[in-house]
């Protein structure tokens, strides 16, 4: 699952944080230490597979001509000499001030690289995920409202072959498609190259700062850049969605209380959207939250066949070339939104959902 | 009672004569709900296919899947002899697909076995035991979803290096902590059941509860989401391949395929798009089937 | 039906948004360059520590050096730069250079002899990567201070023994020779660093261009310096995007939206060659493909074994399908265009030669393992390798990895056969000479990482001493004869299979004119660009 983008990976975890009430402070504390205990343990492997690696992280800084007295100095500098739990001591206080050291391979310091490529993943995934959730949800309530019917087939039909489709491939093939031949949409990239730098970084998503700037060339260029892999990454959780809330309506649809209002002579607008879709929103919410954690971990292939500067290439690229700071600072960013995402959603739970407690 | 009943009426019979006999009638009438899902067949069929043609490939496939033919490269759809076309090297497409078709099943097989037994050990001895254990398993597993699954599998791959076994590993790697989640949910509401309570009262151990009575009980779940997952698992193995850290050259493993024939995408669509296909329709099939599953053994699960 | 109405009308609107069309079909701007081109090898951009192709193109850009290549005439060699003039000693060790007046750096100040002293020391200094290009010749951080100075308008360079002239000149056209502004570097030293940290990722040059910013993996964007002393550039502004895929390359050219497509594999060069408004140029490249044989193996160490396998390449049949355009057979390992680069290329495929050669040599039921680079040629390459030598009996298995994973190994002598690419360092004979056909001592112990023949396990078979003799030699056509000599032997007793040299595709708009990579001697230059 590590690479195909679905979102069949995780589900919504229903097993809450602690199995009876606690009172609200020791729960709050409770949480915040296995949040603590889950990022020690994600920075432990990470830094563990950074050693393993059988990538020479010196090698990859000096390159294939360095002498040995130049390969030494740098062996040195980055403290590959001293013992390794050692190193994770220094690499783990430096991080809880902040500072994830220096990219080994661009010098530049890991928060700012971090900076620069989360942004671009944001603006994707979160476009993808309000296209997957527009079209989603609709095409799973009407899927189960007509359960059976020619457009349940088509709905299922349209996730399967979303579950199912190499998204490299997808890819190429829309590149090709709607810009190479048909030209509706932006190359690859985030924008046009002449757009680049012409409006000021202030939030880093470039749609955002041509509209704080005002500038709406850059904000359409941009647009047309970002519409196809939005498009493609919406498509997948689309597919997930959908299914996911044709499931949740089925339930409900069948509950009695649907009938009863049926038979009271509710409208079957109200009944579908005033009760049954009322009470799956929590259980959506879940579903939607855990599919945009999916995407903000950085869709690896959509971002390379788009040149898209995003998080996923940007690990990729640094754990194949050993730059573990890059690697490490990554995957605390990537961990954190997917513990935050889960702790939120294990929230609503609690809060909205009489089952749980 | 008839004298001669037929086996289709034994099978559907609503008095159990013994234990083994009412197994078998649900059994049965699981796949008569099973049947009358015609989606859910296809896929079924589409899976036997491509078993039959993975264990047949030397007899079904036209060409050797190694030999290159330089001159012959690139031969377009329907070309003579290669009825999908050659690839880079003027290998036959078809063939290098039927071939390819033993390691996707090996890949499936192998995960398949792996992760969800894997999380089901986790799962279960967590749910059972309770308590630190359970903190402590869980904890753990927290830290495998919360990792990005993606350097997860990467940095397995890249410190074992390059390799099928390896990748088929590391997905397992990734693919384990939402079985240990499900199996560790269902041991939850099963361990506090008045029948576990009974066997607890007739002696039997924790290994035994687990292994006999637990674990029976969580296969249904397990199996549907493995089907459904496995579409997931295809996928992945091809994008590990897509990076170049999958199966290795001249194995004619999917994914690596793909990769190969994107160089040609604009010129050349097919090099890519076949293997493309077969993964695309494997994928499905899963999907179809996984789906049926779901309605016949976990019912509540899905509709 | 009306949930059904409202519902479909929501989809509907929510498809037309989708898809909608919001593009322009674009051109570049006319004073604007827009390159694409993989820019991930960028580490740096310190001229003293800048080694990979990408960061050469820019600092080649921005850094003006002593003598220097023209883009317009590469084959004339080295030319002034900021040096206007030099003599040299009489006893061949000493070089004095006359700095060009009037010349500044990006941030105003002149340039001074005691700039380009301070460059050149400081690449001696902080001993990075490519530092052994000027170490060579015997400078070390301690006698730097002497053996490189000012005075005045004059810079003086002493060499520890004779060398031939042109031999030091051409290692100050690499991209460590790029001339830095003392001041601003200075100002922005930390601890000591003489402004690496700083120069990592900001410049302090006099070139055409400055350097506005690189984002690694994303872009590099320059604009031209208008007091440039040759002259404004016609390109007010360069963009040099990273798109890694070739399709996409090729989608932005054909639409328009990039001028120039460095990295289109053959398949999209014959595609694109077909496109309107789009031209192909080629240059020869200095990058060599070959086989390294490591001779601490049992088998690949006998004579018959190392010549066998030069027979088991399908030099032609690569190069007429997958490498079409991009590769030319050279057997050699000078490259072509190279001072004393021989251009005789006598193997061909001939697996039966192959099979007599692995029988006289005892040979039977060889297995080896290969390491080849994770990148689609040279997997290609590989396998085509691994299926002509199953025809000869020999079971080859390949390893494919990251660059770097396949190198360490590499350079620890641990795989038995390395499908490597080699590319010039400096445009002297003895960029390639010196490592190829030079190894002093073969031991372990000897740790000589840098060395090809090191790598390979081969102590050179008596060519390390004629490599030494020939870069002291200052009489030009004896220089070439004894390069011609030495690649003729190791042509004949290498445990190097030589079968490549690079040809670099650009694909261009068709308005795009005077465009130079730098052929097989130096970098992309983008001043003389015009549109």
């Amino acid at each position: 699952m590590a690479l195909s983008e679905d979102n069949n990976g995780r589900r919504p975890s229903r097993a809450p944080l602690a199995s009876h009430v606690l009172p609200f402070a020791k729960a709050t504390l409770l949480t915040l230490g296995s949040i603590a205990v889950t990022m020690l343990g994600l920075l432990f492997i990470t830094f563990i597979i950074g050693r393993v690696m059988p990538i020479d992280p010196v090698l990859a800084i000096v390159g294939e001509r360095a002498s040995q007295s130049t390969y030494d100095a740098v062996y040195q500098q980055l403290g590959l000499d001293k013992p390794l739990l050692v190193q994770f001591a220094y690499y783990l206080w430096d991080v809880l001030h902040l500072d994830f050291g220096t990219s080994l391979l661009n010098a530049r310091p890991v928060s700012e690289d971090i900076a620069r490529v989360f942004p671009a993943t944001l603006e994707l995934a979160t476009l993808g995920i309000f296209f997957g959730v527009i079209l989603g949800v609709p095409l799973g309530v009407l899927a189960a409202v007509r359960k059976g019917s020619w457009i349940d087939q088509i709905a299922r039909v349209v996730a399967l072959v979303g579950y199912s489709m190499p998204i490299f491939w997808l890819g190429l093939m829309g590149l090709l498609v709607f810009y190479g031949i048909l030209g509706w949409v932006g190359g690859p990239g985030r924008v046009g190259i002449f757009y680049v730098d012409v409006v000021p970084s202030v939030t880093g998503l470039i749609l955002v700062d041509a509209a704080l700037d005002g500038n709406w060339d850059v904000f359409k260029d941009a647009f047309s850049h970002i519409i196809l892999p939005a498009s493609l990454l919406g498509y997948y959780s689309l597919a997930y969605v959908s299914r996911m809330t044709r499931s949740f309506m089925l339930e409900q649809l069948s509950a009695e209380y649907v009938t009863t209002a049926r038979v009271k002579g509710m409208s079957e607008w109200d009944v579908i959207w005033k009760h049954a879709f009322k009470n799956i929103r929590v259980q959506l919410i879940t579903v939607i939250a855990l599919s945009y954690a999916n995407l903000l971990e950085g869709s690896v292939l959509t971002e390379i066949i788009f040149s898209w500067p995003g998080i996923g290439s940007y690990i990729t690229t640094a754990l194949l070339s050993a730059d573990m700071n890059a690697v490490l600072g990554g995957t605390v960013v990537v961990g954190l939104i997917f513990i935050l995402l889960n702790i939120f959603s294990d929230l609503l739970y609690k809060v909205f959902d009489p089952r749980a407690k | 009672m008839a004298e001669t009943q037929t086996l289709r009426e034994w099978l559907l019979t609503e008095t159990p004569t013994s234990r083994r006999h009412a197994k078998m009638s649900a059994l049965y009438q699981g796949w008569l709900s099973f049947r009358s899902n015609t989606m859910a067949m296809i896929g079924l069929g589409i899976l036997v296919a491509l078993v039959v043609v993975a264990a047949g490939a030397p007899l079904i496939a036209p060409h050797d899947p190694f030999v290159q033919e330089l001159s012959n490269r690139l031969a377009p759809l329907g070309a003579e002899g290669h009825i999908l076309g050659t690839d880079s090297l003027g290998r036959d497409i078809l063939s290098r697909l039927i071939y390819g078709a033993r390691i996707t099943l090996y890949i499936v097989a192998l995960v398949a076995l792996i992760a969800p037994i894997a999380g089901l050990l986790v799962g279960t001895v967590s749910g059972y035991v309770g308590g630190w254990t359970d903190t402590v398993l869980m904890r753990i597993t927290d830290i495998f979803l919360a990792f990005p699954r993606l350097v997860l599998a990467l940095a397995f791959v890249a410190a074992l290096g390059a390799g099928i076994e390896n990748a088929v590993l590391a997905i397992s790697l990734t693919a384990w902590p939402p079985y240990a989640r499900i199996a560790r949910a269902e041991t939850l509401t099963i361990r506090s059941s008045d029948y576990i309570s009974a066997i607890k009262l007739q002696g039997a151990g924790a290994l035994r509860i687990i292994t006999k009575h637990i674990w029976p009980l969580c296969i249904s779940s397990l199996i549907v989401r493995v089907t459904l997952d496995m579409a997931g698992i295809i996928l992945a193995a091809a994008g590990l391949g897509f990076l170049g850290l999958g199966a290795q050259p001249p194995s004619p493993e999917w994914g690596a395929m793909i990769s190969e024939g994107r160089r040609f995408i604009l010129d050349h669509w097919w090099v890519a798009t076949m293997p493309g296909l077969a993964i695309f329709t494997v994928s499905l099939a899963f999907n179809l089937l996984g789906d049926g599953l779901r309605d016949v053994l976990d019912p509540k699960a899905g509709e | 039906m009306n949930v059904i109405n409202r519902l479909l009308t929501s989809a509907a609107v929510g498809i037309a948004v989708s898809v909608s069309s919001f593009a322009a079909h674009a051109e570049t701007p006319a004073n604007m360059l827009v390159i694409a081109h993989r820019i991930d090898d960028v580490t740096t951009v310190d001229p003293a520590e800048s080694f990979e192709f990408a960061g050469s193109d820019i600092s080649r850009n921005v850094y003006n050096r002593l003598v220097n290549l023209d883009p317009l005439d590469l084959g004339a060699g080295y030319k002034p730069d900021l040096a206007e003039s030099w003599e040299v000693s009489e006893d061949g060790m000493t070089i004095t250079f006359t700095m060009r007046e009037g010349v500044k750096f990006h941030s105003g100040n002149p340039v001074r002899a005691e700039d380009a002293a301070f460059s050149l020391q400081r690449a001696v200094i902080l001993n990075k990567t490519p530092a052994f290009i000027l170490t060579q010749f015997g400078f070390t951080p301690e006698n730097a201070a002497d053996t490189i100075r000012a005075d005045g308008n004059k810079l003086m360079i002493t060499t520890d023994k004779r060398y031939a002239t042109s031999f030091v000149l051409n290692c100050l056209t690499a991209t460590i020779g790029g001339i830095v502004d003392k001041e601003v570097v200075m100002a922005n030293e930390v601890d000591g660093d003489m402004g690496n940290t700083w120069l990592k990722t900001n410049s302090a040059g006099s070139g055409p261009y400055k350097l506005d910013g690189w984002k690694p993996n994303e872009s590099v964007t320059m604009s031209a310096n208008a007091d440039y002393y040759g002259g404004a550039p016609a390109m007010q502004r360069v963009i040099v995007r990273h798109v890694l895929e070739s399709a996409s390359q090729r989608l932005l050219l054909e639409r328009g939206d990039i001028d120039i497509a460095r990295n289109l594999n053959p398949e999209d060069i014959a595609g694109a060659t077909g496109a309107d408004g789009v031209k192909v140029v080629d240059e020869l490249k200095g990058r060599l493909m070959y086989l390294a044989l490591n001779q601490k193996h049992p088998e690949l160490s006998k004579p018959e074994v190392r010549q066998a396998f030069k027979y088991l390449i399908d030099y032609e049949g690569m190069r007429d399908s997958f490498l079409k355009g991009q590769y030319t057979i050279h057997q050699n390992f000078l490259p072509a265009t190279y001072l004393g680069a021989s251009d005789e290329n006598p193997f061909s495929y001939n697996i039966e030669k192959a099979k007599e050669l692995l029988a006289a040599a005892g040979v039977e039921n060889l297995e080896v393992e290969i390491g080849v680079r994770e990148a689609q040629e040279r997997i290609e390459i590989g396998q085509s390798f691994q299926n002509a030598a199953a025809q000869a009996g020999i079971k080859v298995n390949i390893t494919v990895g990251t660059a770097k994973q396949i190198l360490a190994r590499y350079r620890a002598r641990e795989l038995d056969v390395y499908l490597g690419a080699w590319g010039p360092d400096y445009p002297d004979p003895q960029t390639n000479a010196g490592t190829f056909a030079y190894n002093p001592d073969n031991s372990d112990a000897a740790n000589a990482t840098g060395l090809l023949a090191w790598r390979t396990g081969w102590d050179a078979g008596g060519l390390t001493e004629k490599v030494a003799a020939a870069v002291t030699e200052n009489d030009r056509d004896k220089r070439v004869q004894m390069y011609l000599d030495i690649q003729q032997e190791f042509r004949e007793i290498s445990p190097f299979v030589v079968m490549f040299q690079q040809i670099e595709q650009s694909a261009l708009r068709d308005n795009v004119t005077n465009w130079s990579t730098g052929q097989a001697v130096t970098s992309a230059a983008y001043w003389q660009v015009t549109k």
